[in-house]
């Protein structure tokens, strides 16, 4: 088959199985743009800012497990799209993103709409191309889907000048069945010593802990960890990218641990003796002080990315695989292996029971003021736990994480590395494609919904209804809370002055807008909010300004240096 | 402590700019670093002069294995090996005990002059880094013009070798 090399980009992508891209038109991607037109195989969902695009790619990755993608203009098109990438990059999301250049006879003469997008992605992708011939175009667009969704999946750019998508060049197209590339081998099997160790390690536990992260739900092994820790009777936390990798309503769940985790996980990361990380990273949100880190642990880690074992703590049996394999090969002789010290797992857990016991999530259900904190609860309940949830960043973003119990993988959607401000609304969108029968909520605040409003534009062009959650607290609630702690409570430039009417903005887009102001209403507006299927509705909770959330382990302390809520704070 | 990396890369526009942002991005040292193709025109061979903490020189060699473009790496002063760096040294010879002193430390370093002017030297000299900041030390009395070096290359000793096929 002989095609140009704007209609090899569409026909590539059908034959990739890409159902939607999206992305904005402009000068560079106008022929490609023109390939679109002619078919319907490939949707294009357009937004109304490329930032929007990335996101929007990138919660349909996360939703999915398939690789998002995005088609961008040269210049401001991709350096609008750079936040979405680097997004993608912090949380190793799989995403494609297509940025045009002008032709190659021009790079290098700053031409209109010329940035170096090739040099800018650098450092915030798992690689990228620049294609300067038409007959590359197909292999490169393999090889980038290929490295996206390998190993650890990220994002990569395929930068593609104007000129090799001319519509008067044709060569001959096929779509490359198989990709070879010699530097590039993801290890995804784990080493089979490596493993009877770690079984070894982690059958004489007497206080075991099973921390785990977004490599779980990347490598779709929740039922490998769910086994695996049902066999152990070992407690579980997980982190902010983990939540949903286990069960949130499971008894053997202990929640998140961090920064913002449960007083009962932290605790009992600091007493454990054997610590098994599975698909986590060690990220500084999630150790405090690592000095302080697990002091008493023999930590195993299981991650497929090498580079990531023993980057911010030392650990003592890596095992690089992907993690699936691995837990897989470990149950497979788990149960030859022994049994766990049944006496010493009934002590640990009675203590973690006593810490679990301070309720360290609690917060006042007497107030006038809507607690942010009730309304995720009531839409955890209102949506029976099984809404796709996504959010913005701040401290809806941890009262989200908090108190929405995810049963299940991909239904927890946030910007974790990052903390892209701005995410939440477009991730939706491209969570409500990817499950248009299913509930999809957006928990933002007043600040970060602000970041990306525009695609309240998009949601109605494409008929997406999902329903965002406002908890309005007229502050840059997590800035305000840090100013509060450490800045002897100087608001700076953290207050929002000026704020829109957030119903009539809604109701300007085309959707419905919900004002909520007493705690009695929150449910009864939730209800009817998930009750019209068909529309988006926007609701501005008006919550209590002064809620911070807890518990609190300060930057660079130790997971046993917790601040409770003031009302729990322990002797 | 010093490290030299080599690397096998994929002889492509924009390789080396992938390593040099790793090293900058992570705040890595980076002592030198040289880099041209090999017998295989699809391939360059790059070596990298680093210093650092186990620890650091750990995560340096598995960031730059991480890398898409690079092929293979070797930390190759984990074993026996051999270095080399390239020195041109411009230096002021304007009078016959300087022109007989520089010869002198010329040959005892084993360097050749070649380049020669009413009032210069150029003094071309090979060896490990030591021996040429040696040399520099050497002639520290006369007038240095201009000092080029071409960086570290190395080589593992005996069969070992970062080859392709072996």
């Amino acid at each position: 088959m002989e095609l140009n090399g704007a209609d090899i980009v569409v026909q590539f992508l059908k034959d990739e199985g890409v159902e939607y891209v999206f992305g904005y038109p402009g000068g560079s991607v106008l022929h490609i743009y023109d390939a679109l037109f002619k078919q319907d195989d490939v949707r294009h969902i357009l937004v109304r800012h490329e930032q929007g695009a990335t996101h929007a790619a990138d919660g349909y990755a996360r939703a999915t497990g398939k690789p998002g993608v995005c088609l961008v203009t040269s210049g401001p098109g991709a350096t609008n799209a750079v936040t979405g990438i680097a997004t993608a990059h912090l949380d190793s999301i799989p995403m494609v993103v297509i940025t045009g250049q002008v032709p190659t006879a021009y790079i290098g003469s700053d031409a209109f709409q010329e940035v170096d997008s090739v040099g800018i992605t650098r450092p915030c992708v798992k690689h990228n191309f620049l294609v300067k011939d038409v007959n590359d175009i197909a292999a490169t667009l393999r090889k980038a889907f290929y490295i996206a969704t390998s190993g650890r999946p990220g994002p990569v750019v395929v930068d593609i000048p104007k000129n090799t998508t001319d519509p008067n060049i044709k060569v001959p197209y096929e779509y490359p069945k198989s990709v070879e590339m010699r530097s590039y081998h993801p290890t995804d099997k784990g080493n089979a010593r490596q493993i009877k160790k770690a079984v070894d390690l982690i059958l004489s536990a007497k206080r075991p802990m099973l921390y785990t992260g977004g490599g779980v739900i990347l490598s779709q092994a929740d039922k490998q960890l769910i086994e695996f820790a049902k066999k152990l009777g070992y407690p579980v936390t997980n982190t902010l990218m983990g939540l949903g990798g286990y069960p949130g309503t499971d008894e053997q769940f202990v929640g998140m641990l961090g920064m913002h985790g449960t007083y009962e996980a932290n605790m009992a990361m600091h007493e454990s003796d054997v610590l098994v990380a599975i698909g986590a990273r060690f990220d500084d949100r999630v150790t405090g002080d690592v000095k302080q880190f697990c002091p008493n642990a023999k930590i195993i880690h299981i991650d497929i990315d090498p580079s990531s074992i023993s980057k911010n703590v030392r650990v003592d049996i890596p095992i690089v695989g992907d993690v699936k394999n691995v837990l897989n090969d470990m149950l497979k002789i788990l149960d030859g292996a022994g049994k766990p010290d049944e006496k010493a797992l009934s002590s640990w857990w009675n203590q973690i029971n006593q810490w679990r016991s301070k309720d360290c999530l609690g917060f006042d259900r007497n107030s006038d003021l809507i607690k942010p904190q009730y309304v995720v609860e009531t839409l955890y309940e209102v949506t029976g736990g099984d809404a796709y949830v996504t959010s913005d960043v701040g401290q809806h973003q941890m009262w989200a994480a908090q108190f929405y119990k995810f049963k299940s993988p991909y239904h927890w959607i946030n910007s974790g590395g990052l903390g892209t401000m701005g995410f939440g609304l477009p991730a939706a969108l491209g969570v409500k494609l990817a499950h248009p029968n299913a509930d999809v909520a957006c928990i933002t605040g007043e600040a970060s919904i602000q970041m990306c409003i525009q695609e309240l534009s998009t949601a109605l062009q494409y008929s997406l209804p999902v329903k965002v959650l406002t908890l309005n607290n007229r502050y840059m609630g997590m800035v305000r809370q840090w100013q509060e702690f450490f800045y002897e409570s100087r608001y700076s430039h953290s207050y929002m002055e000026a704020l829109p009417d957030f119903v009539k903005l809604a109701e300007s887009y085309g959707h419905v807008g919900m004002r909520i102001e007493k705690p009695g209403d929150v449910e009864g507006a939730i209800r009817e909010a998930f009750g019209m299927k068909d529309r988006l509705v926007f609701m501005d909770f008006i919550t209590d300004k002064t809620e911070n959330v807890y518990p609190m382990i300060a930057a660079g302390k130790a997971h046993n240096e917790m601040h409770m809520s003031p009302d729990r704070e322990l002797s | 402590m010093r490290h030299i990396i080599s690397m096998l890369m994929e002889n492509e526009s924009g390789a080396l700019s992938r390593v040099a942002g790793l090293f900058s991005a992570r705040g890595y040292n980076i002592e030198s670093l040289t880099v041209a193709p090999t017998e295989d025109e699809s391939l360059s061979r790059m070596t990298i002069v680093t210093s650092g903490s186990d620890n650091i020189i750990e995560q340096i060699t598995k960031q730059l294995n991480k890398l898409v473009d690079v092929v293979k790496l070797a930390d190759i002063t984990e074993g026996m090996h051999i270095e080399r760096e390239l020195m041109l040294i411009k230096v002021k010879a304007d009078d016959i005990d300087k022109r007989e002193e520089l010869k002198r430390l010329s040959d005892v370093f084993r360097g050749r002059i070649i380049d020669v002017s009413d009032t210069t030297y150029i003094i071309e000299l090979t060896g490990t880094n030591e021996k040429l900041d040696a040399f520099i030390e050497a002639i520290q009395g006369q007038d240095i013009i201009e000092t080029v070096r071409s960086g570290v290359s190395g080589i593992a000793r005996g069969e070992k070798s970062l080859g392709l096929t072996v």
